[in-house]
C-alpha cells in the first residue's frame, strides 16, 4: 500500500516537472515539420467526428424545437429557459442536488475519519481490504442496479432484516415510495463512491511525514486534534479530487436510475441524464434533450474548475 | 502506541466497512448459486451440488441469451480497446515529445474530451448516424466509445512520454532509428506499465458502457452484455435467482480481470483522476 502510493506520487510529480525535452532539439537532423501530425491526424480525425462534432451539433440541436422527423424550427434559447421554468425539469436537478449529497458529501464525511483511522492503525490485511471496499467501482452499474433492487424489494433482504429486528412498520417497498425512492437511490450511490474516496484520501494520509505527527503529540494534542490540524490540511488536494469525481458520477446517473425506477415513482427519481434519454427517445423533444444536455455538461466543466481552483488556491 | 483496545476498535470498524462494501456482491452470488425461485422450477427442485446450484448459470446463459451479448461485448470492446490503444500512443507521443505549433490549443481540445458526458454527444450521433443509416451497427456502438478513449488515452499517454527516458530515446537515434521505430521498439515496451493500466480502464469503461449501446443497437444481435441484462431483467420477473446468475455473468470479466490487476486498476483510477 504504502510502497505503491508513493510511486505514485513520484511518477505524477515527475510527470510535471521534466521540461520539453529532446527530439526536438535543433542540432540533430532536421524532422520534416509534418511529422508530428501524422502522429496526431488519425486519433484527432475520430475524436473529431465522433465526439468534437457531436458536441457541437448538441449546441446547436438545443436551439430547435424537433421532433426528429419532421422538419425543426428555430426557437433561440427557449429550450435553455424551459430548463428553468419547466418543473419536470428543475426537479431533476433538483433530485440532481440531492444525489450529490449522497454520492459526494456523505462519503468524504464517512470517508475522512475512515481513511484517517485506518491509515493511523497500520492495521494488517490493508491491502486485502482496498481490494475489496474498491470492488464496487469496478462492476458494472447494470448489475450493482439488480442487486440493490434485490435488497430494496418488498420481500428483499433489508426488510428481512427490518423484520427480524421486530421494525416491521419500516419494511415497505423502498423504491415505489415517493419519499424514500430518491434517498434509497442515492444510497447506491454512497455504496459506489465511499470505497473510491476512502482510497483516495489514504493514499493521500500515507504521504503526510511522520514527524508532523510527533511534533502535534509533542505539542499535546490528541487524536482527534491531530487529525483537525495535521491530517485535513494536508489531504486537501484529495478532499477536492474526491469531490470533483463524486460530484460528477452523480451528475452523470443515467444506467442506476434507468434500471432501479425509471424516474419513478411519478418523477420522483428523475435525473437531467435520464430527461435527455426520455425526451430525445421517448417524447420526441430533441432540442430539449439537446438544451439538458448541454446545461449538464457546462455544469460538468463548472464544477471541475470551481473545485480544482479551490484546491490550488489553499495549496499555495 | 496504539492501545490494545483502540486496536481491537479498529478491526471492529474495518470489518463493518468491509462488510457494507461486499454484501450485495454477496447477496448476488448467493442468491445464484441458490435453488431455482422460479414458479417453473420451484415444482420440481434439482439436487444441486453441495448445496450449490451451478447449472443456474448455464440456465441463465440460455434464457437470458448471454450467449448472443457476451459475444457483441467481447467483440466492442475488443476493437475500441485495440484502436484506442494504438491511436492514444500515437498522439500521447507526438504531444509528449515533439513540438509544433498549436501544441497546446490542441491538447486542451483533447482534454475537454475527458470531461464530456456521454448524454451530450449521443442525442446528435443518433439522429446524424440515422440519416446516414448507420445506427443498429457495430460502428455506431463503437467508435463514439474509441472517441471517449482517446480523450483519456492521449492525456495518459502524454504524461508517459513526458515523464520517459529521453536518453534511451536520444541514443537509438544516433543510431539511425526512426521516430516510429523510436516508439514501438523501446518507448513502448519500456512503458508497458503505463500502456497496461490504460488498456485495462479503457477495457473497463468499454465493457460497463450503457448509454451509447441502448440508444444505438435496436436489434437483439447488437446489444452489449449490460443491455441483455436490463432486457432480461425487464422479461425475467418470475424469480430472482436466474437474474442473479445473469448479473454475475455480465459483472465477471472485469471483476476478474480486477482480482489479477487491481493495482494497475485502482493506480489508474486514482492517478488519471489527481492529473485530470
Amino acid at each position: 500500500m504504502a510502497s505503491s502510493s508513493t510511486a505514485t506520487a513520484d511518477t505524477a510529480r515527475r510527470g510535471g516537472t521534466v521540461p520539453v525535452s529532446g527530439p526536438s532539439r535543433p542540432r540533430r537532423r532536421q524532422r520534416s515539420p509534418w511529422v508530428p501530425w501524422a502522429y496526431l491526424l488519425p486519433a484527432f480525425a475520430v475524436y473529431a467526428a465522433f465526439l468534437l462534432y457531436p458536441l457541437v451539433r448538441s449546441a446547436q440541436l438545443s436551439l430547435y424545437e424537433w421532433d426528429g422527423l419532421t422538419l425543426g424550427t428555430f426557437v433561440g434559447f427557449q429550450n435553455y429557459a424551459e430548463v428553468l421554468t419547466n418543473p419536470d425539469l428543475r426537479g431533476s436537478f433538483g433530485h440532481t442536488l440531492v444525489l450529490i449529497g449522497f454520492y459526494a458529501v456523505l462519503p468524504v464525511l464517512l470517508g475522512l475519519p475512515l481513511a484517517g483511522l485506518l491509515t493511523r492503525a497500520k492495521a494488517r490485511g490493508l491491502a486485502f481490504f482496498r481490494t475489496v471496499v474498491f470492488l464496487p467501482q469496478v462492476v458494472a452499474m447494470v448489475v450493482v442496479a439488480v442487486a440493490w433492487r434485490r435488497i430494496y424489494d418488498p420481500d428483499g433482504p433489508l426488510n428481512d432484516v427490518l423484520r427480524a429486528v421486530g421494525l416491521d412498520s419500516l419494511a415497505r417497498g423502498w423504491l415505489g415510495d415517493y419519499t424514500l425512492a430518491l434517498p434509497a437511490v442515492g444510497l447506491i450511490g454512497t455504496w459506489v463512491q465511499l470505497g473510491l474516496v476512502t482510497v483516495l484520501l489514504m493514499a493521500g494520509m500515507s504521504r503526510i511525514p511522520t514527524e508532523r505527527y510527533e511534533a502535534a503529540r509533542l505539542d499535546g494534542a490528541g487524536p482527534v486534534r491531530e487529525f483537525f490540524a495535521v491530517t485535513l490540511p494536508a489531504v486537501r488536494g484529495e478532499v477536492a479530487v474526491a469531490l470533483t469525481l463524486t460530484i460528477i458520477a452523480a451528475l452523470k446517473t443515467f444506467d442506476l436510475i434507468y434500471v432501479t425506477t425509471a424516474g419513478g415513482p411519478g418523477n420522483s427519481t428523475a435525473v437531467p441524464s435520464y430527461e435527455v434519454y426520455r425526451r430525445a427517445f421517448k417524447l420526441g423533444e430533441v432540442g430539449s434533450a439537446a438544451a439538458v444536455a448541454i446545461v449538464l455538461t457546462v455544469l460538468i466543466f463548472a464544477i471541475s474548475l470551481v473545485v480544482n481552483r479551490i484546491a490550488d488556491r489553499e495549496e499555495k | 502506541m496504539i492501545s490494545r483496545g483502540e486496536r481491537a476498535a479498529n478491526y471492529l470498524i474495518l470489518f463493518a466497512f468491509a462488510t457494507f462494501a461486499i454484501w450485495p456482491v454477496l447477496t448476488i452470488l448467493a442468491a445464484a448459486l441458490g435453488p431455482d425461485d422460479s414458479a417453473a422450477a420451484a415444482a420440481a427442485p434439482g439436487a444441486g451440488l453441495l448445496g450449490l446450484h451451478p447449472e443456474n448459470f448455464a440456465a441463465a446463459w440460455r434464457q437470458g441469451r448471454f450467449g448472443q451479448s457476451m459475444l457483441t461485448s467481447v467483440a466492442v470492446s475488443a476493437f475500441v480497446v485495440a484502436c484506442a490503444t494504438v491511436l492514444s500512443v500515437m498522439s500521447g507521443y507526438a504531444f509528449g515529445t515533439m513540438t509544433f505549433r498549436g501544441r497546446n490549443v490542441l491538447f486542451y481540445l483533447f482534454l475537454l474530451g475527458i470531461m464530456v458526458p456521454a448524454e451530450a454527444i449521443v442525442v446528435p450521433l443518433y439522429f446524424d448516424l440515422r440519416t446516414l443509416g448507420l445506427t443498429d451497427t457495430f460502428w455506431a456502438i463503437a467508435l463514439p466509445q474509441v472517441a471517449q478513449s482517446i480523450a483519456f488515452g492521449t492525456f495518459w499517454m502524454r504524461a508517459y512520454f513526458r515523464a520517459s527516458s529521453v536518453s534511451l530515446a536520444e541514443a537509438a537515434r544516433l543510431d539511425g532509428a526512426g521516430s516510429w521505430a523510436i516508439l514501438w521498439r523501446i518507448l513502448v515496451p519500456i512503458g508497458r506499465p503505463a500502456v497496461t493500466t490504460l488498456v485495462v480502464l479503457t477495457f473497463m469503461w468499454t465493457w460497463n458502457e450503457f448509454l451509447i449501446p441502448l440508444v444505438m443497437a435496436t436489434s437483439e444481435e447488437l446489444r452489449t452484455a449490460p443491455l441483455g441484462l436490463a432486457f432480461f431483467q425487464g422479461q425475467y420477473t418470475s424469480g430472482f435467482t436466474l437474474l442473479a446468475a445473469g448479473a454475475v455473468i455480465v459483472a465477471a470479466p472485469v471483476v476478474i480481470l480486477y482480482v489479477f490487476l487491481q493495482r494497475r486498476f485502482i493506480q489508474g483510477m486514482l492517478e488519471g483522476a489527481v492529473r485530470e
